[in-house]
């Protein structure tokens, strides 16, 4: 198994600690990992991305164009990420902000209200976890238990106290995601 | 910190390893891509802990002037910038080597000239392993292409300093820089105690005991005769480094038509180009470099022996190509596949180079 990711969105996001918390959850559970960041002018512009391996075997290249998840989570990161999405993949995208959606026919289109429902909830903090947990519904590539892990190795130990809610905003995550037809 | 699974960044790891292995100093000036080796060791705050000294100097020029005075006295001492960074060092670096002060420099590459881009790129190895100072010198060079190597690195580095009195290099760029990947540290080795800086460096400047001469630390000489004799010795070192301490990879080398050769970042995205060709029933091979000097030209050589063509991958207008070709002797097509100005090759563009330049 090798599975090869791109979240994409704004500074401020969680875009980068989605990935973090993602990829140590693979450590937890003895995969290989390798967690590749943007940390260019793009980055102090606004924009955030980072790519995201986790796989059964010795990765290759942090360094990759092609994949097989893009989770997007705004409008720039869609019109750059979607042509890069291999045929048959995965594109996960938040419709907060889009106005022209994805038109690929090719790969498979899901979208998750991840932030009209945290505002909802008031758990914007924790809005990126919905967004994990809509692409774990889908791939799950790592255990609950894991992710749990994961959460206690990527968050300082002082934000402990934060981590069931940020399990039960994966949980949430799971029942908002939903398909996208392209017509 | 006893051995255990992580995950960091290449910096992060450089800043462990620091500490983990027993440096009695650093000293150092941010930049992009490398802060987070400072970062680290600001938050780690080792001089709480082993009592290694961490200092922001007011320069680059300092921080590399800081290294000469700390590590002449036979300590552990190191620095870590980029590319501008280290260009500001040249003066310092042929000042170590002239003197023959063991110690580590850090260079996390970023595209130039000049101030150049804050992204990743592979063109200083022409700075690194043909000079960058003035005088015949060498600096032991490394270049990790991953982060558990950006750790390991570290300690092999005081290995080889140490043995050979020389400054070791460790090349590396802002993509294994920046990039996490899973990393196992290891145990703490405690920093030397004063009895065994004096062992180790017999050389220092650590005081003048009663019936020994003074241990004069300088790259000043002005008898030509014996600036000769001292030239002689560092040549033999650095011909004994090439004898016994060359570092390289062979990946799927043994049968194939066709090798890659990189090293640092290069060399990972090399490495899944090859994998590609393979699956298209091309057999090409990697061969990655770790020690950029000494260069393993016998072992290139030998590689290259058996193969129709040879691909040189960096993130530079062409430099490595240069020693490959001496390796060689030019007696195989080689050509130069790079993007630079901190742009990274995806592995596709790897392989139609491959396909392209040495296939067709």
């Amino acid at each position: 198994m090798t599975e090869e990711i791109i979240i994409a969105g704004f500074g401020g996001q969680g875009v980068l600690s989605m990935g973090k918390i993602l990829a140590y959850s693979g450590v937890m559970q003895d995969k290989e990992v390798s967690w590749m960041p943007s940390y260019g002018p793009e980055m102090r512009g606004g924009t955030a991305n980072v790519s995201v391996i986790i796989s059964d075997e010795r990765i290759s290249s942090p360094i990759i164009n092609q994949f097989d998840t893009a989770i997007i989570l705004n409008q720039q990161s869609l019109d750059k990420f979607e042509a890069s999405v291999k045929p048959g993949g995965l594109l996960i995208f938040d419709p907060n902000g889009i106005t022209h959606e994805p038109t690929r026919k090719d790969i498979n289109i899901y979208k998750i209200a991840a932030t009209a429902k945290a505002q909802e909830l008031g758990i914007s903090k924790v809005f990126n976890m919905v967004v994990l947990g809509g692409f774990l519904k889908l791939k799950p590539i790592v255990d609950k238990q894991y992710i749990h892990e994961g959460l206690e190795h990527s968050l300082p130990q002082r934000h402990w106290n934060l981590i069931p809610q940020n399990e039960e905003a994966i949980e949430i995550g799971k029942n908002l995601i939903e398909p996208v037809q392209v017509l | 910190m006893a051995r255990e699974l992580q995950l960091m960044k290449g910096n992060e790891a450089i800043a462990r390893a620091m500490i983990a292995s027993g440096c009695d100093g650093y000293f150092g000036y941010p930049i992009t891509p490398q802060s987070e080796v400072m970062e680290t060791l600001m938050a780690e705050k080792p001089w709480e802990t082993t009592g290694m000294v961490v200092l922001q100097a007011e320069s680059e020029v300092a921080s590399i002037n800081m290294v000469y005075g700390g590590a002449a006295t036979g300590k552990k001492v190191a620095t870590s910038s980029s590319s501008p960074g280290i260009s500001l060092m040249q003066e310092g670096l042929t000042y170590l080597a002239g003197a023959e002060i063991p110690c580590l420099i850090v260079n996390v590459m970023r595209g130039g000239p000049g101030l150049g881009t804050i992204q990743p790129s592979q063109s200083d190895y022409f700075q690194s392993v043909k000079g960058g100072g003035h005088g015949d010198y060498q600096l032991y060079t490394l270049a990790p292409a991953s982060v558990q190597e950006m750790y390991d690195f570290v300690f092999d580095a005081w290995d080889i300093a140490f043995k050979y009195r020389n400054p070791v290099l460790i090349l590396s760029d802002g993509a294994i820089g920046q990039c996490m990947e899973k990393l196992y540290t290891r145990d703490n080795v405690a920093r030397w105690s004063e009895e065994e800086r004096r062992a180790n460096a017999p050389w220092g400047t650590w005081g003048k005991p009663a019936g020994r001469g003074h241990n004069i630390i300088t790259s000043l000489e002005l008898d030509s005769a014996r600036q000769e004799v001292f030239n002689h010795k560092l040549q033999a070192k650095y011909a004994e480094m090439k004898e016994k301490e060359v570092r390289f990879e062979a990946l799927n080398c043994e049968d194939a038509d066709y090798i890659i050769v990189a090293y640092g970042s290069s060399s990972r995205i090399a490495m899944k180009a090859m994998q590609m060709a393979r699956e298209k029933g091309i057999k090409v091979g990697l061969f990655r470099l770790i020690t950029l000097f000494p260069f393993p030209t016998k072992q290139l050589a030998e590689v290259a022996k058996r193969v129709k063509g040879i691909l040189c991958v960096e993130m530079s207008a062409g430099q490595m190509i240069e020693d490959v070709r001496l390796a060689t002797q030019c007696g195989v097509k080689t050509e130069h596949f790079g993007r630079f100005g901190g742009i990274i090759p995806t592995p596709g563009e790897v392989l139609e180079a491959l396909e392209n330049k040495i296939i067709k």
